[in-house]
């Protein structure tokens, strides 16, 4: 299979050089973080014992690093091979979506040291949804990986190179199917234990249902996003014609995912929150014209042969499920009265720090790899 | 031949259906049972006159080895009690807090309320704990942390209803920490110090079945009578007597979250004494129930597994080099 091909070209350029410089300032607020503990760089708390790095780094970014099982998904399990030329570069971004999550886990856990412990059955306790997620997370980065590997036996010996692994390949992508499948819709579950701190706009047992049919969504949308961006970045020819195909997928999640999650809320009579005032309300109807917006502009198919009426539809399907996420994890959460939470500098200069490796690992792999597709032909 | 898109929502579907049967799965209300010989803490605030000597004792007994509070590396968690110390006012339970006393007034109504870790009967901190370091002991029902297993995460944190476990913020090598029912001194035959060092008998320990009875006989007692109030323990031979004042007729403690081992007796709303106000049903039972009904032995996940590997393995026929049919 020759469609996809390593762009080639200088790997220090300036956009690369300004990551560098993000990541090496978080960099240096890590080194604080593990001198001088947790309080000396967060304002996470006894209250607000999650902050910005679970909930972005872990909660939102496997949820943007879930292109690769959106795509695995359509191509191989629906079968829809035209899509295939899209799937390695959506591998990539989960690739270092999830790698890094894993990373953010690491740095977030107090006693880091104990890390392993997930690992080993002694010490498995299988009521804790927390367990199933970090042991799903742990394989899913190993299986990806290894999804990811012909990219680099390809560059070493020519496109043979990879037949060994694509013969049991099959194994490897059902993997990576069912382990985002279970737990993505995890980290929705882990909040269903804490009770009335999660806002009743939120807090429901559908939570794991709505977590899984919005991850997927956003791999779509990533995956239209970040296919629009290396084409303007890198000067290719757009691929709108099958991203435009693709993008019509969204709607159908979307109006899936309200459905569900305005029946449930009528349901439980939670409908009068949403007038309650403060910023669960007013973070609740954004997030909830974010969902609507998407499914306004794809709804049309003339819409979705328009590159900008695309790029931009996916981008407020990523910043819906982007802001679900963050009200489920932080806006919508009370523990008690007297407690609040806003992401300290340092806080928010680590995550920019980790985006930052992230942005840097795809300039470097998909100059040097096979990842993007060929450019379609007129 | 792969799966299609209709079997694709089927399965969707039927996995939506198994999570909505979760809203009212088959179980009793409150999940767990608390073992019989379960020991527990009964505070009744009408008696409590807010010196804090549980709160002085509770800090000065778990400091030592086998405390709750002890740390080998010899950092000293009695900050008061030090020559350079001043004394501590936590506003709330911390790290070096295990047990409170907060004061409410208000309306012309005043009452105490003594705050540590609830050992409940259905502890959310223990259905959290990813690797077990919360667990609840089989015989006494005690809610204990063991930091050699925990990793950090403070899911515990997010799961206590009651937010009890408290973690090290500033250390950089930090532990949680909460009330374990003064383990290391019910090992020695001792009862818990907050107790042991209560004038009043606000603070009593005993058996939780004893603790119920006493609790309900109480609320049973024709106010401005006098009782004679156990000290230390719920059959302690050491009794004060007092008038009684008007209980608020509920037991904190009795139903909340499939039941505590600490109940609480008050003349004010618990509610205004900061308490939660919380169903019967543990949140841990909702949450295990999804995953039971999702995870169960693993079969609906080798199923699934089942279909989309032979999904992908007919998908990925050109890939393997076989000819397309
Ligand atoms: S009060 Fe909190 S910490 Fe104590 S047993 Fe219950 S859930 Fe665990
Ligand atoms: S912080 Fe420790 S005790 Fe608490 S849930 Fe995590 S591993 Fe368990
Ligand atoms: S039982 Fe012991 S650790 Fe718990 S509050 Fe009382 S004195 Fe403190």
């Amino acid at each position: 299979m020759s469609e996809s091909k390593p762009l080639g070209g200088k790997i220090f350029t300036r956009a690369f050089a300004v990551a560098f410089l993000f990541a090496l300032i978080g960099g240096w607020f890590l080194i604080q973080r593990f001198a001088q503990g947790l309080g000396a760089v967060s304002n996470m708390s006894d209250g607000f014992p999650w902050g910005l790095w679970i909930t972005y780094d872990v909660v939102i970014g496997t949820a943007l690093g879930c292109g690769g099982f959106a795509m695995a998904i359509l191509v191989y399990i629906l079968n829809k091979g035209e899509y295939h030329p899209l799937v390695r570069s959506a591998l990539l971004t989960s690739v270092f979506g999830y790698s890094l999550a894993a990373f953010s886990v690491f740095i977030d856990i107090g006693r880091y040291w104990n890390f392993h412990h997930v690992l080993l059955p002694q010490y498995w306790n299988f009521s804790s949804v927390l367990l199933e997620v970090a042991l799903c997370i742990a394989l899913y980065v190993a299986v990806l990986w290894i999804e990811f590997s012909p990219a680099f036996l390809e560059k070493g010996g020519g496109p043979q190179a990879s037949k060994g692994v694509n013969r049991i390949m099959f194994i490897f992508i059902a993997f990576g199917v069912l382990l985002p499948t279970m737990h993505q819709s995890s980290l929705g579950t882990l909040m269903v234990i804490s009770g009335y701190k999660l806002s009743p706009l939120w807090q429901t047992p559908f939570l794991p249902l709505l977590f899984l049919i919005s991850a997927v969504a956003m791999g779509f949308a990533l995956t239209v996003f970040e296919s629009f961006v290396s084409s303007l970045a890198f000067g290719r020819p757009l691929e709108t014609k099958m991203i435009g195909k693709l993008a019509g997928v969204i709607p159908g999640l979307l109006i899936a995912f309200l459905v569900v999650r305005w029946g449930d809320l009528a349901f439980r009579g939670a409908f009068g929150a949403a007038f309650g005032g403060g910023w669960p309300m007013i973070m609740f109807w954004v997030e909830n014209i974010l969902f609507i917006l998407p499914v306004v502009m794809l709804l049309p198919r003339p819409n979705r042969e328009k590159a900008g009426t695309l790029c931009l539809a996916a981008f407020w399907m990523v910043m819906a499920g982007a802001v679900y996420r963050f009200n489920v994890f932080l806006v919508g959460f009370s523990p008690a009265p007297g407690w609040s939470y806003f992401p300290a500098a340092p806080e928010i200069f680590v995550t920019l720090g980790i985006v930052s490796v992230e942005v840097m690992g795809y300039l470097i792999f998909v100059r040097a790899l096979p990842v993007l597709p060929e450019p379609e032909r007129a | 031949m792969s799966i299609n898109r209709r079997d694709f929502l089927k399965l969707t579907a039927a996995s939506g259906i198994l999570l909505a049967s979760d809203v009212k799965p088959g179980q009793a209300a409150t999940g767990k049972e608390m073992p019989p010989q379960a020991v527990g803490f009964l505070y009744d605030a009408t008696l409590c006159i807010g010196c804090k000597s549980c709160m002085y004792n509770c800090k000065k007994y778990n400091t030592m080895p086998g405390g709750a509070l002890y740390t080998e590396d010899g950092r000293n968690m009695n900050e008061w009690n030090g020559p350079e110390q001043i004394w501590d006012a936590p506003r709330d339970l911390t790290a070096k807090t295990l047990n409170i006393i907060k004061a409410y007034a208000e309306e012309g109504e005043q009452s105490f309320i003594k705050r540590h870790c609830m050992h409940c009967v259905d502890p959310g901190c223990v259905s959290a704990c990813p690797v077990s370091a919360m667990q609840k002991d089989g015989k006494t029902g005690i809610v204990t942390y063991d930091a050699d297993k925990c990793i950090g995460c403070r899911y515990c944190q997010v799961a206590c209803p009651f937010n009890v476990p408290k973690f090290e913020w500033e250390e950089a090598f930090p532990q949680l920490r909460k009330c374990e029912l003064c383990r290391h001194r019910l090992a020695e035959g001792d009862i818990p110090a907050c107790c042991e060092f209560c004038p009043t008998g606000a603070s009593i320990f005993g058996p939780v079945e004893e603790l119920r009875k006493e609790a309900e006989m109480r609320l049973r007692l024709r106010t401005g009578s006098e009782y004679e109030y156990p000290v230390g323990t719920v059959d302690g031979a050491f009794k004060l007597p007092k008038k009684v004042d008007q209980y608020v007729n509920h037991i904190h403690g009795l139903e909340e979250v499939g039941g505590c081992q600490y109940l609480m007796l008050a003349s004010v709303p618990f509610d205004k004494l900061g308490m939660p106000t919380l169903p019967k049903k543990s949140y841990a039972s909702t949450s295990e129930g999804i995953q039971h009904v999702l995870y169960n032995k693993m079969i609906a996940p080798i199923v699934v597994f089942g279909v989309l590997a032979g999904a992908a393995f007919r998908s990925t026929k050109s890939e393997r080099g076989e000819r397309d049919e």
